[in-house]
Parts: structure tokens; C-alpha cells; sequence
């Protein structure tokens, strides 16, 4: 297995790194030939105005991301508004509002509608300005173009066409896709940077053509002139067919002359290039695949409820019309008052049919006010304010990169709330993906003094346990004739590791010992042995090295962080590896120090030297399993004692390799030279192959010279990170491309798995050639694992046990095919954690896909690197790890976080605030649509089904859009149950979401069902006091518009009393909010009075004159006000006395103060409020504690059989 | 030692504290709101609350209700159906023909005062069955046209009585206006009339703002229809009290209209003689007439429902806050009620519901809970029952 790895490792390096190196095939000697569709594009260098016209004109360089431009933009986004149902009924109502169907005037239909797409665009018109804007930098970043005549001059990115030679900097971006014609190095090689585009850090190396060399400064362009002939823009990064013809000569060009745009240009001075794709055609825009938009579940669940509520609206339409029909064919006719038929037949006994459609028209109209029209803006509104929270959570802040969290997109924030498995990737998310050299071994004596991560957090934990132990109770002079030597062992432990001031001073280098340092390995018994390791550190890699001007120290862009932490260290014990040529590697060695030109030979994890003394060395590094199996007879002086180590290293949660080596004689070497440059030189397929079994010939016989351990660092806070997650009830998958030991180390290092979890690893068995069908076999065999683990998990009887599951790459490949996936899913539910480890990102997409598919529960995907890519759009929820490695997961993910840690914050904190905001809501809307929209309906009854409103348009106008919108708002972004440190002190109050205890339907329904009591209670107390008795001592009797008034007045008090209710947290703003809007009814209801458009409806000083001076006018609003909330607040009340919520007992807790005066209590609340984890620190604690209870109560039935007898 | 590793050798975050200013221009600045952290109230429903809230509730809502009552109470109201009466015997078969023809539709009716009666007492008519807030009917006028003489001409709603068959506009138009109320009263106690006043019935802002003092009535009830009653042209509209009235589109098809004022006391069994001309056609919908007569209190007319929807909405709190004190007696602690159950779902058995007593249950339990212990412990005591036959057995 680690063999693969190491083989995979080197047909990448072999891909991009050392193309260089490898001698050309004759196959690529010849030029491309080619014609036709896919390759017809044409570009003259150095002649940019060929390029002006069609069929050359080529598209600019002037990119932009946006969705609209100015003139795009109206219809575009208009269209994308009104793709929504709801909005687009409200569009036709509009468009119908202008036809006497309408019940309403034009203006009440169309201004909310104006008002709510109008902000719902703004938001859009806001956001993609902020694209321009970004866009823009990037488009005016200057590039040094050649002009004419050998003169460069700046130019914008944008204003770069194809053809135009230019000349980029060192750590300057390329602006295009460019061809390299020469650097400032003299074999025309330099150093690019592809963060940007695959997520790896480190330097690759380009190389230019021979021909073009001699193009090196800037004169030499004044007459350069040449085409090239390639193919058409596609978005494979890693090819590149071509031709170019450059003094009537034609030549090949491959990936590896091609710069590609937003790569950096590294170690190299200057480059010049000759631009041949611009813009949208240079591979990475082809790259830039539109993220897939994510929608919520809660919101998915809320376009139902408007589907319902549609129906409902479509219901109740037809009540009206059946009524209207039946009253119009029957009753109309004997109203004279009526006068019917009208002209526009929309009252016609005689054509009740026609007039019965008429009036379905204006009845869905009418009861329009079912449907929130502002309830999509209103959630865009608040979700925008929530994730503005999330951006500037200073507790989500990280210091030392620099970055704060962001909520990438905002459409997901109450999704954060529910979820339910993590799926995680390792390096780089757990782990800092920074290795600091620990350990080694060398000659069979183990050097390094400091201890891991691991070592220390085992040590504490166990700390943790003895205090907890006390805490419990148990005797302790029991408990200490038990555990007096181990106490005071662990004690030293961590006593001499206090303070946490354990900062390697170098990154990279974590190593402490005396013996080695300083030179003074020359004085240890093994010196050569050593001088053997140490050359073996620094030359056996494939890093370039960068000196630092100013410190004179050499840093490494090293593949991997092991070799760069392996260079690191060799640096520091005086191995200085400062130089790398196309053959040569030059190691400055300080202590005696000479310069050593090595003769490299083959450069993959075996690397041949010459040194200085002209022998040749083999010298090899790999996993030690493979090393181990290849040592000569003679070679295996320290394997014993170095194994130990290794052993004791794995433990530790290091990663080790063990380094050989293997002395060449000079025949020997140049007849598998010849061999091996036949090899290389092969055309055809089998090369690869060729090469391996040539190496393979080569790496035999090897002596051991010693081992490494190098300390994967987890992340800060990680372990109490995933701790208090799996507190929460969330299950926690690690999907790593690591090896599986190394992946287990990593699983103890964060208590994902601890001693007496029973571990159940599934592998593949290895296939003989036995087997008649090798495929069917393994998966038989694998099958056959994973019922077998099943089995035994439904029979474990120990409710405290727990499973962890280990699965590796190739076994998920035969797992995840459709016939086996839910056996194994099933297998992995019931394990407490699941580790995957060897698997490829197109698998970690799959798992993603099959968890969240398998389960229908919300999965989240956490990870930093572009291999984590497929993993973040797949999942329900996206969360990169922004600050150190590439861009590439943080542009796909829907949340970027600086640090593993800051999840908790986002889930436990801000995830279930969102969700509960979100939640109530929703339900608060279709609460209140519903309250006032079934008013309107119930007036119908009470007017003929004519489809006559009892309000006033502006009433209606308000109500959605001015004063019941912003309580709602605040509600959704201020709500708080409980605040943010009880939140994280109960991790498990989170399990409210991924139970969705506030939006099952048993909830929405029952805010349904409050609608419908409201709607009730207002409309029938306001009627029945207003019937026919004259309303004022003065007599006077209430029309049409005091009647409506006064309902409309009950139904502002209702719904905000209501939201009051719902809220449990106010500021000052949820305050104004909700008392601002009722005030702000009856100042609307003054001024409304005074305007002269009132006298048309009867509304002319409706508040002054007509209701102020009645008291049964306030004494109808007071009544109606509570008697509608009467109900929901018995409900509440007696919910928290006889079944309270979980935030109800905490709130309650903290409302009489008992977490200060009743610490006991408070502690017990907190235990009990932990979700039964079986991962995790506390977990450890737990199954601790309860391996101690069990021998205790073993102990002391034992010694009652004793004393049975004895009395 | 090493200085292009700045960030590592950093030390950890109590340091980086101190170093953040300088290179962290992106960090999120502090403030109570975008770290939620703005001083709030956090009202808890406590028991000691809910008791509070649903006493206060009763304690306002019982005293308005009984004055409200009370109020009601003393309000007196005579109510005299008369449609039906008010036809002649032999025409009783056509109603409708009846009241189209042009015969005389006096009527006399007779009202015996129960109670003694305090001046102002107001007269109204009530029609049943008029759908006065029918959309078409509503729609039908022009306010630009009742406000000034200059919009005469704006007839645009109230077709089809907008003008006349020769094109002459009507004013007021519309359907409203036209199927003004007809019918009048005439009162006399003890053969001496009874004045009753028709000034101040509208209400004020009406006669001020919405009918102009200098539109007259034109072309009103002169087409092919005749619908109610006609208006003196000579009177300005802001004078037509009754078209300002019946113009106040009643929000339900049973409404009463204010007809006048009577300003004198009325004792307790007087006889009041009403002579009536019965004209308004109601008979075509079979809609009824009556007459009121009533007094008014601060609240109004006659109106109970008030008193006692305030009465029960009080008693149900004060219901409410008894049954709540009464179970908080047993629940004051929250960690007695239950305290967390977070992850701990906690199964039914038969034996916990058998330890638990029936209170004990509706505390600790939610209702569905509790009906599986009561068909437990049915379940229970049936299988007790058959075994004690089998012992008696």
C-alpha cells in the first residue's frame, strides 16, 4: 500500500516537476499534426493587431464575473425574480389589478410588489457590484507589454491581447495564458507557483524552447516575429498541443513551455512570454465551473408550505366563486339596488358562469394577502445581517493569518444549524500540514528529546481523568493505593511540559538534542553512519531552495511538508542544501565544510550520487515497510532496534520513514545506466513500466541507516474541538488520502478513537491469480467483512461500547458501487466514527454523496485543499479552511474558516441561532399572512362573495411591506434562546436542529392553526360588536371603513403581541420594532385622516373623528389583542411547567441565577446536557471512569464472597 | 533565529493579541451589535410570571366587562318590525306590486315605552338583507363629483345612474345615492307630535369636507328608474343629511341608519304613535324594516357581547392562573420538572408508569404520555380484576 503511494507520488512528480529533466521522445521531436475542429487557433506572436480582426479576433483579456452588466442587467434580474412562484403570481395580480376584475386599486398591488423585488434587486445589483469591483482590480493590474521596437511599457491586464510578447516579474501573477520564450535563467527554466489553480504549494518547473533562448532581453523582440499553432481553449490544465513555426522551422510545444494565467512566477527574475489565450479562453477561466447553488432544507420545506398555501388561496377561490355564482344566478336579480346586469358582464345572472370566472380571477387576487409577498426579501434581508454576524465574529477571527470567518454565501446559514455528520478531511483541516522534524533513529539509537502532540495530549487527558476521578467521588484513598505510580508519573509528564511554551523557534524543526546538534554528531560513535543520514536528509528530494536576502538562510518549496521539514533539518544539523541545476544538487555541509557536486542521476525518492571522492551512492528514503523488504543481508545491522523505534514513533503519531542506502561500483552502474537511459528513452506505453522494473533492479541490497519521525501538527484546539462537536451529537467522518497508520495516529491524536474502542478495519484481501474472477472475490471477501462487523455490533450488548470503523481507498472503490454502498453505510452509522483513509477526491465526493443521500440527514464537508474540492460542492453544507494552503476549497465552499476550531463556534453558536431564527420565522409569517388574509375571506360571506375588501387598499398595502415586516426581521436576526456561551457550555442544545424540533410540520401547522384562531377572533368579535348598535354615545353607527379599521387595528395588535411572545430576547431594537410598528399604525392612521385621498374611501379622519373618541373601539383592541394571544400564551406557559424544552430549563437556570449560587446543579445540568458521545475527550473520560467503576465493583464482590463465609 | 518565520515564533495567541493591530487590517471590530452582544431583556415565563400576567389579564378584563355590562343594561330600545305590517291585508299577496304602485303607504304604527327613556334618544331604521357592501354597489359613486360643482362631469363609476338618457350628468350619481331610503317616521305621544331632528345625524367631517356646500342635486332620480328617494335641489348636498348617511356604505347586509333625534324624555309607559309612509322597496329581496328607538351609554347602543366576551376572556385567565398556581405548587424548581433530556429519549416502560402517580405523570410528562399511562394502567387493573374473579373463582 505505501508502496502505491510512493509510486503515485512519482508519476506526479514525473508530470509536473520533472518534465524538464526528462529527455525528449523522439515522438515529441516531431511537430504536432494536426488540423481541423478542436485546434484551429492561430496566434502571430509579437503582432498583436493580427489579432484585431476576424477570424483572428480572439476574445480580450478583460474577464469579469459578474452575472449582469448595465444593460443586461433590469431584465435579467427581473426575470430572476420572477422565477419564483410566489412572485410571479404577485406579478400577474399586478398586471390584473389594472382590469376592473381587480378588487384592488393598481397602486396597492403593484407598490409592494415594486417595493419587494426592488430591494430583492438591490441586494443583486449590491453583490455584483462588489464582483465588478474585484473584477476590476484584477483587470487593472498592470503588465510590462513590448510596444515596438524593443520598448516595454505598462498596460493594463485587460487591455493585453493574443500575440502580445510580455515580460512578468518575479512573484508577479501571469495576466494571460503565455508561451515561455526565455527567463533570466540561462537554460530559460523558471519556477512557477499553481496555488491558484490546483491548491498546490509547491514550485513547478517550466522550460522554454531552445530556439527561443536567445530572446533574453528586451531589444532582441524588436523584430521577433513567429505563429503558433494550437489548440482551441479548453480547461485541462495539464495539456497542451502545439505547434510553433519560428524561423521556418516548426517545433512542438508541450505543458510544459505553457505559463498559466493567475500562476505566480517564483525564484525565476523575469520570464518572457508570448500571450496565446486571453481572458475567457486561458485555462482557468475554462476552469471556473459555477459552483452548484445550494438551497436549504428549511427553505425547500417553506416553498411546500407556499404550495399549501396556495392551495389553500385556490380553495377558498373557488368557495368564493361557487358563492358568488350561486348568489349572482339566484339573488342578484331581485337586488334592485344593483342594477345588474352590468356593461362588462362581470355581475350577470343570466351569465353566471362567465361572471363566476370573472370573480375566480378577482378572489385569487383578494386573497392574495395569504401568500407573504415579503417573505423571500425579508429572508434575504436577514440572512445577509446573519451572515454579516458570522463575518465579523471576532471569536471566529484567527490571529495569526489573519482572517476572519466568512459566510461565502448566505442561503445556508440556518442549514449550519442541522447538521448532522462532518465529513472531514485531514491534512491541513485537522492538522496544520506543517511537519516539524521530532525524532530519529539513527544507527540504532534514537535521538530527539521532545514530545509530541499526541504524547502530551494523552498525558493531560489522563490527568484530566485522575481529577475527574476525584470529582466522582470515589474514595480516594482507594484510588490512591491504586494509581499512586502512575499519578506521579504522569505528574513529571506534565509538569516538565507546562506552559505549552513548546514552539519549535524554527518552523519545521522541532528537534532537541544535544548529541546531534551544533556539530556535535561528529563526535558520536557512528559518525560516518551519520554523515550517511544527513546527506541522505538533504539530497535525497525534490525541493528547490529560495534564499532569503536578508537572513542569508535558505527556505525550501519542497512537494511535500515532510521533505521540507527533512531539508529543514538537515540545514540545521549543518547541511546546508543551497543550489539545484538540471543535474547537479550543491549541499554546503558546515561542519568540515566543502561543497559537493553531486552527479544525479535519477531523481525520485532513489537518488544516485557521485561525491566528492567519486563514489557512487544509491541513497533511498521510503515508508519502512518497503525499505525494510529491500535491505541486503548484510544491511540489516540496526533493523531490530530501529523497528523498536519506529514502533515507538507510530505511537507517538508520527509519521516515519526509514532512510538506506547502497554503494555502487562503477561498472555495475553505468551497465544499468545504459539500461535505465534506454528505458527512458522507450516510446510507447510501457515506459513506465520499463522504468519501474529498471529502478526496481536498481533499489535492492540497501543498508539501513536509520529513521525519521516527523510530527504532523494537529491544528489548535482541535481535540476539544471535536470533543464538544461530538458532544453536540454529530457524527464525525475523516476522509484523508494519508495511509492508514498514520490516519489511526491522527484518529487517537484527537480522540476520534481511543483504547477499548474495537476497531474494524476493512481492507482488501490480496488477490492470487488463483482466483478465476479476481474482482468478484474481493468484493465477496469484502462483503463478507462488513456483515460480518454488522453482526457483530447488533450483538454487542454493552451500551457504553463503541465501533470505529477503518476503510481504505481501494476498498471503498468496491464498496461504494451501488450493490455494497448500504451495507457499508449501514456498518458505518453504527460506528461511532468512521476513518477513511488512501482515498482519492473523486471517492471523498462519493462518501460525501452516499452519506447524504443514504441518510437524508445534512452533511457538512470541511477541508483546505483542491482535493477537497468535489468533497464541498457535494455536500448540503461546504466549509473551507481559508489562510494557508490554496484558494481552491475556500472559492467552493459556502463558509471559509481560518482553523478547524472555529467550527464549533459556527455550528454550536451561530448554526443554531440561524436555524431557530430562520424557523420561527417562517412560521411567524405564514402565521400572520394567514391571520389577515382569512379575514378578507370571511367578509365575503358577509357581502356576497362580491369580492369587496372590508380594508382599505393602503391598509392591505402596509400591512405586508411597513408594519409587520420589520418585528419579523428583527426576530430573525437578533433572537437569541440562549446566549453564546451557554450555547457552547450545552453543546447539545444543538440536537434541537437535526431533530428540527422548530419547523416539523407538527409546529408549522400549529402556527397555521394560530392563523386560523387569530383570523377567527379578530374578524367575529370586531363584526359582532360592530353589528347594527350604534358604536358612540353619540349614536352614530359604524360604516364599512370603521368596521374595518378597528379589525385592521386588532389583527396590527395581534401579530405583534404574538412575535413579542415568541421572542425571548429583547434589545432595544427588537423593542422599537415592535412597539415602532403599532405606533406606527396609528400615525399612519392620523395622517392617512388628514390626506384628502381619504375622503374617497370614507377614511377621513377615521382616528380623530370617527374611533379615538369611542371607548369600544379600544375596548375591542384590547379585548382582541389578548384573547388572540391568549391561547398561544397558555400554550407556552404551560409547555415550560410541565414539558419544557431543553432552552427553556437552561434559561430558566440562568434566570435564577443557579450557575452562580448552585454550582452542583449547574454541573450536573452540564453533564446531563452532554450528548452521549462515544468519540471524543469526554468520551475517553467516560469509558475510563467506567473500566475503573467495574474493577472496583469487582473488588468488592469479591471480597463480600470473602467475608460471606468468614460470618 | 530564524526571521522568516514570523508567524510561527508568534508565540501563541496571547501574544498575537498584542501584535494583531499591526498586520491585521481585516479583523472584525468589535462592537456589542456585530457581536451580538447588545444588553437585552431576556423575559422567562416563569410560573411566578404566568400567575402574574393571567391575573393581571383578569383583573382588568372582570371590572370592564361588568361596567360594560352595566352600561348595556341601561341602555333602552324599541324595535318595531313593520314590513309586513305596514301592507295593506288584501295586497299582501303582492308585496312588491304593492310598494312600485303609487297607492298612499301610510301606516300607523304603535310604541309603548318599557322604561323610562333619557333624551337624546335616536331613531333608526334597520334594513335586513341589503347589501350595502356589495362591490358593485360600493364602487358605484364619485366623491370628486359629491366634494365640488366643478367635477359634475365625473361620472365614471357610477354607471349605470351617471347621467341621464339624454347625457346630462346626475348629481349625486351612482347606485348609492340612487337607492336612498324612503321611508319616513313621524312620531306624536298622546296626539302631540314628537319633533324629531335630523341635523348632526352625519357625521361632521362629512357634511365639512365631502359634500360640497355648493352641490346641488341635478338630474337626481329623473332617469328611466326610479330608485329611493328624491332631494330637495334647492339644498346643498352638505344639508342632505340623510344621502350622508345612507352614503356611509354599511359594512354587513343587517345595518341600522340614524333617521333623527327625538330631545325629550320619554317615561315609561308612554304610547308613541308612529305614522310612517311605507315606501322603500325591500319587499323584492325579501328584506325586512324596522324601526328603532334607543338611548345611548358611553358605550354606545345595546351591546352585551362586549360585557361578556370581556366577562370570559377574564374568567378563562383567571381559570388559567388557578390551574397554573395549583401545578405550580408541585413544580417550582426547574430541575424537578424534568430538568435536560437533550439525548436522553426516554422509553415508556410499564413498570416506570406503574411507580408514577397520575399527577406525577401530567407533570412530568406531555399529554401523549400520560394517555399511554392511563391506558397502561387500564390495561393493569383489568388484568388485576380477572385475576381476583380467578381467586374468588
Amino acid at each position: 500500500m505505501a508502496r502505491g503511494r510512493i509510486r503515485a507520488r512519482i508519476r506526479r512528480s514525473h508530470l509536473y516537476t520533472f518534465a524538464c529533466g526528462r529527455p525528449r521522445t523522439s515522438e515529441e521531436e516531431r511537430p504536432h499534426e494536426f488540423e481541423g475542429p478542436g485546434f484551429s487557433r492561430i496566434v502571430h506572436c509579437n503582432q498583436p493587431d493580427m489579432h484585431t480582426k476576424k477570424p483572428l479576433k480572439y476574445c480580450s483579456n478583460y474577464i469579469s464575473t459578474t452575472k449582469y452588466n448595465i444593460i443586461t442587467f433590469l431584465p435579467k434580474a427581473i426575470f430572476e425574480q420572477f422565477r419564483r412562484v410566489a412572485n410571479l403570481y404577485f406579478l400577474l395580480a399586478a398586471v390584473l389589478s389594472l382590469t376592473p376584475i381587480s378588487p384592488f386599486s393598481a397602486v396597492s398591488m403593484i407598490a409592494p410588489l415594486a417595493f419587494v423585488v426592488g430591494l430583492s434587486m438591490a441586494k443583486e445589483a449590491m453583490e455584483d457590484w462588489r464582483r465588478f469591483i474585484q473584477d476590476m482590480k484584477v483587470n487593472l493590474r498592470k503588465a510590462n507589454v513590448h510596444k515596438t521596437d524593443g520598448v516595454f511599457n505598462q498596460k493594463p491586464w485587460m487591455k493585453l491581447r493574443v500575440g502580445d510578447v510580455v515580460k512578468v516579474e518575479k512573484d508577479k501573477f501571469f495576466p494571460a495564458d503565455l508561451l515561455l520564450l526565455s527567463s533570466s535563467y540561462e537554460d530559460g527554466i523558471c519556477y512557477v507557483e499553481t496555488m491558484n489553480l490546483d491548491g498546490e504549494t509547491n514550485l513547478k518547473v517550466k522550460r522554454a524552447l531552445e530556439t527561443t533562448l536567445s530572446l533574453d532581453d528586451e531589444e532582441s523582440f524588436k523584430d521577433f516575429s513567429g505563429i503558433i499553432k494550437c489548440e482551441d481553449p479548453n480547461p485541462s490544465l495539464y495539456t497542451f498541443v502545439g505547434n510553433f513555426e519560428y524561423e521556418r522551422q516548426i517545433y512542438p510545444l508541450d505543458p510544459s513551455q505553457i505559463l498559466l494565467r493567475d500562476s505566480k512566477l517564483r525564484n525565476t527574475a523575469y520570464i518572457y512570454g508570448v500571450v496565446i489565450f486571453t481572458g475567457f479562453d486561458s485555462k482557468v477561466m475554462q476552469n471556473s465551473t459555477k459552483s452548484p447553488s445550494k438551497r436549504s432544507r428549511i427553505e425547500k420545506q417553506m416553498d411546500k408550505i407556499i404550495y399549501i398555501l396556495f392551495t389553500l388561496l385556490v380553495f377558498i377561490s373557488c368557495i368564493s366563486s361557487i358563492g358568488f355564482i350561486v348568489k349572482t344566478k339566484y339573488n342578484l336579480p331581485d337586488w334592485w339596488y344593483l342594477q345588474v346586469p352590468d356593461k362588462e358582464g362581470l355581475y350577470d345572472p343570466g351569465k353566471p358562469w362567465v361572471s363566476g370566472f370573472y370573480h375566480l380571477i378577482t378572489a385569487l387576487i383578494l386573497y392574495g394577502y395569504l401568500i407573504p409577498i415579503s417573505l423571500y426579501v425579508s429572508i434575504e434581508v436577514v440572512k445577509v445581517l446573519q451572515a454579516l454576524f458570522i463575518n465579523h465574529d471576532i471569536h471566529m477571527y484567527d490571529h495569526e493569518t489573519g482572517t476572519p470567518a466568512q459566510a461565502r454565501t448566505s442561503n445556508l446559514n440556518e442549514e449550519l444549524g442541522q447538521v448532522d455528520t462532518i465529513l472531514s478531511d485531514k491534512t491541513g483541516t485537522l492538522t496544520c500540514n506543517q511537519m516539524d522534524f521530532l525524532k530519529c533513529s539513527i544507527a540504532g539509537t534514537p535521538y530527539g528529546m521532545r514530545a509530541s502532540d499526541v504524547e502530551l495530549a494523552a498525558a493531560k487527558q489522563m490527568a484530566m481523568e485522575m481529577d475527574n476521578q476525584s470529582q466522582n467521588g470515589t474514595p480516594r484513598s482507594w484510588r490512591k493505593s491504586e494509581f499512586t505510580e502512575s499519578e506521579i508519573e504522569l505528574e513529571t509528564v506534565i509538569t516538565s511540559n507546562d506552559g505549552d511554551v513548546r514552539k519549535p523557534a524554527i518552523k519545521g524543526f522541532g528537534f532537541e538534542d544535544n548529541r546531534l546538534m551544533n556539530g556535535n554528531w561528529f563526535k558520536e560513535p557512528n559518525a560516518d553512519v551519520m554523515l550517511l543520514f544527513f546527506r541522505i536528509l538533504s539530497i535525497c528530494h525534490t525541493a528547490i531552495p529560495e534564499l532569503n536576502e536578508e537572513t542569508g538562510i535558505f527556505t525550501y518549496e519542497a512537494e511535500s511538508p515532510d521533505e521540507g521539514s527533512f531539508l529543514v533539518a538537515a540545514r540545521e544539523f549543518g547541511f546546508e542544501f543551497c543550489r539545484r541545476t538540471q543535474s547537479s544538487i550543491v549541499v554546503r555541509e558546515r561542519y568540515p565544510s566543502y561543497d559537493e557536486p553531486i552527479e544525479s542521476k535519477r531523481k525520485r525518492m532513489s537518488v544516485i550520487i557521485r561525491d566528492e571522492s567519486g563514489q557512487i551512492f544509491l541513497l533511498c528514503k521510503g515508508a519502512d515497510s518497503i525499505i525494510f523488504d529491500r535491505l541486503s543481508r548484510n544491511g540489516r545491522m540496526y533493523e531490530e532496534a530501529t523497528t523498536k523505534h519506529l514502533n515507538d514513533y507510530g505511537e507517538a503519531g508520527l509519521r516515519t520513514l526509514a532512510l538506506a542506502y547502497k554503494k555502487l561500483d562503477e561498472d555495475k552502474y553505468s551497465a544499468w545506466n545504459e539500461e535505465f537511459v534506454k528505458a527512458k528513452t522507450s516510446i510507447g506505453g510501457d515506459r513506465d513500466a520499463m522504468l519501474e522494473r529498471v529502478s526496481d533492479m536498481m533499489e535492492r541490497d540497501l543498508i539501513l541507516v536509520g529513521a525519521t519521525a516527523v510530527e504532523d501538527k494537529l491544528q489548535n484546539g482541535v481535540p476539544q474541538c471535536i470533543d464538544k462537536l461530538a458532544q453536540a451529537g454529530l457524527k464525525i467522518w475523516v476522509l484523508t488520502g494519508d495511509k492508514m497508520e498514520t490516519a489511526i495516529n491522527i484518529g487517537f491524536a484527537c480522540s476520534l478513537l481511543r483504547q477499548g474502542m474495537k476497531q474494524i478495519c476493512i481492507t482488501t484481501m490480496n488477490t492470487d491469480a488463483i482466483v478465476q474472477d479476481p474482482k468478484q472475490a474481493v468484493k465477496e471477501n469484502i462483503l463478507n467483512q462488513i456483515t460480518n462487523a454488522t453482526q457483530m455490533i447488533k450483538l454487542e450488548k454493552d451500551p457504553h461500547a463503541a465501533f470505529a470503523l477503518i476503510i481504505d481507498g481501494k476498498t471503498l472503490t468496491y464498496t461504494l458501487e451501488d450493490d455494497m454502498k448500504h451495507q457499508f453505510l449501514n456498518l458505518a452509522i453504527g460506528c461511532a466514527s468512521v476513518i477513511c483513509c488512501r482515498v482519492s477526491p473523486k471517492q471523498k465526493a462519493l462518501v460525501t454523496r452516499l452519506v447524504k443521500e443514504g441518510t437524508g440527514k445534512i452533511t457538512l464537508a470541511i477541508g483546505d485543499g483542491a482535493n477537497d474540492v468535489g468533497m464541498i460542492q457535494e455536500a448540503d453544507i461546504g466549509v473551507g479552511i481559508s489562510g494557508c494552503e490554496g484558494m481552491q476549497a475556500v472559492m467552493a465552499s459556502d463558509f471559509a474558516i481560518a482553523q478547524f476550531r472555529f467550527l464549533e463556534r459556527l455550528l454550536v453558536v451561530h448554526g443554531h441561532w440561524c436555524y431557530k431564527r430562520i424557523a420561527q420565522m417562517i412560521c411567524y409569517f405564514f402565521y400572520k399572512n394567514i391571520a389577515f388574509g382569512l379575514t378578507i375571506f370571511y367578509f365575503e360571506a358577509f357581502a356576497g362573495f362580491s369580492g369587496q375588501s372590508v380594508y382599505v387598499d393602503w391598509y392591505m398595502l402596509l400591512f405586508n411591506v411597513v408594519l409587520t415586516s420589520l418585528p419579523v426581521i428583527s426576530l430573525g436576526v437578533f433572537e437569541q434562546d440562549v446566549d453564546s456561551e451557554v450555547c457552547l457550555e450545552f453543546p447539545s442544545l444543538y440536537q434541537q436542529g437535526p431533530k428540527n424540533l422548530f419547523f416539523d410540520w407538527y409546529r408549522i401547522f400549529g402556527w397555521m392553526g394560530n392563523g386560523l384562531y387569530t383570523s377567527v377572533i379578530v374578524f367575529f368579535l370586531n363584526i359582532i360588536i360592530f353589528y347594527d348598535q350604534a358604536f358612540r354615545a353619540g349614536g352614530q353607527i359604524a360604516d364599512m371603513t370603521a368596521v374595518g379599521t378597528a379589525m385592521f387595528t386588532g389583527i396590527i395588535w395581534a401579530v405583534n403581541c404574538q412575535i413579542a411572545l415568541t421572542m425571548s430576547h429583547f434589545t432595544w431594537i427588537q423593542h422599537f420594532f415592535i412597539w415602532g410598528s403599532i405606533a406606527f399604525w396609528y400615525l399612519f392612521l392620523l395622517v392617512y385622516g388628514e390626506l384628502s385621498y381619504a375622503l374617497n374611501v370614507n377614511a377621513f379622519r377615521i382616528l380623530t373623528e370617527v374611533l379615538a373618541p369611542a371607548p369600544i373601539y379600544w375596548t375591542t383592541t384590547l379585548l382582541v389583542t389578548i384573547a388572540c394571544n391568549l391561547p398561544y400564551l397558555a400554550h407556552i406557559s404551560f409547555q415550560r411547567s410541565f414539558n419544557p424544552l431543553d432552552h427553556h430549563v437552561i434559561q430558566e437556570i440562568k434566570y435564577y441565577k443557579k450557575d452562580i449560587e448552585d454550582r452542583h446543579m449547574w454541573r450536573a445540568e452540564k453533564k446531563k446536557a452532554r450528548h452521549k458521545a462515544k468519540i471524543g475527550f469526554t468520551a475517553r473520560v467516560d469509558a475510563k471512569i467506567r473500566h475503573l467503576k467495574g474493577r472496583l465493583h469487582k473488588k468488592y464482590s469479591i471480597a463480600n464472597n470473602i467475608s460471606i463465609p468468614q460470618t | 533565529m530564524n526571521s522568516s518565520t514570523p508567524s510561527s515564533s508568534a508565540g501563541g495567541p496571547g501574544s498575537a493579541e498584542s501584535t494583531g493591530p499591526r498586520r491585521n487590517s481585516k479583523r472584525p471590530k468589535y462592537s456589542r451589535f456585530t457581536q451580538q452582544e447588545l444588553p437585552a431583556c431576556k423575559p422567562i415565563l416563569t410560573p411566578k410570571w404566568v400567575i402574574s400576567t393571567f391575573l393581571l389579564v383578569s383583573v382588568v378584563f372582570i371590572p370592564i366587562g361588568v361596567v360594560s355590562l352595566f352600561a348595556s343594561r341601561d341602555v333602552v330600545e324599541i324595535v318595531d318590525r313593520y314590513e309586513n305590517e305596514c301592507i295593506p291585508i288584501n295586497s299582501r299577496n303582492d308585496k312588491v306590486g304593492f310598494i312600485q304602485s303609487s297607492q298612499d303607504k301610510t301606516c300607523n304604527r304603535t310604541l309603548t315605552v318599557p322604561k323610562h327613556m333619557k333624551r337624546p334618544i335616536y331613531v333608526y331604521y334597520q334594513l335586513d338583507n341589503f347589501y350595502q357592501n356589495h362591490r358593485r354597489y360600493v364602487k358605484s359613486r364619485s366623491d370628486q363629483q359629491l366634494r365640488s360643482p366643478g367635477s359634475e362631469r365625473d361620472t365614471d363609476p357610477c354607471s349605470p345612474e351617471d347621467t341621464t338618457s339624454d347625457g346630462k350628468p346626475i348629481v349625486p350619481c351612482g347606485l348609492i345615492a340612487w337607492s336612498l331610503f324612503n321611508d319616513t317616521y313621524d312620531f306624536a305621544r298622546n296626539n302631540q307630535p314628537l319633533g324629531v331632528n335630523k341635523r348632526g345625524i352625519s357625521w361632521k367631517s362629512d357634511r365639512d369636507r365631502k359634500f360640497g356646500k355648493n352641490v346641488f342635486p341635478k338630474n337626481f332620480q329623473n332617469g328611466t328608474l326610479k330608485g329611493g328617494a328624491s332631494l330637495d335641489p334647492l339644498k346643498p348636498l352638505s344639508e342632505q343629511e340623510d344621502l350622508i348617511v345612507w352614503m356611509r356604505t354599511a359594512a354587513l347586509p343587517t345595518f341600522r341608519k340614524l333617521y333623527g333625534k327625538i330631545e325629550v324624555d320619554l317615561r315609561a309607559g308612554d304610547v308613541i304613535n308612529v305614522t310612517l309612509q311605507n315606501r322603500y322597496n325591500t319587499y323584492s329581496f325579501n328584506g325586512k324594516k324596522k324601526l328603532v328607538l334607543s338611548t345611548t351609554s358611553w358605550l354606545g347602543g345595546k351591546n352585551d357581547f362586549v360585557g361578556i366576551a370581556y366577562l370570559t376572556v377574564g374568567g378563562l385567565c383567571f381559570f388559567l392562573a388557578m390551574a397554573t398556581w395549583r401545578s405550580h405548587l408541585f413544580v417550582m424548581e426547574p430541575e424537578s420538572r424534568g430538568s435536560l433530556k437533550l439525548a436522553y429519549e426516554s422509553a415508556v416502560h410499564v413498570d416506570i408508569a406503574q411507580a408514577l402517580t397520575p399527577l406525577e405523570w401530567i407533570q412530568a410528562c406531555s399529554p401523549s404520555l400520560f394517555l399511554k399511562y392511563l391506558c397502561i394502567n387500564l390495561v393493569h387493573r383489568l388484568l388485576e380484576h380477572f385475576e381476583t374473579r380467578d381467586m374468588h373463582l
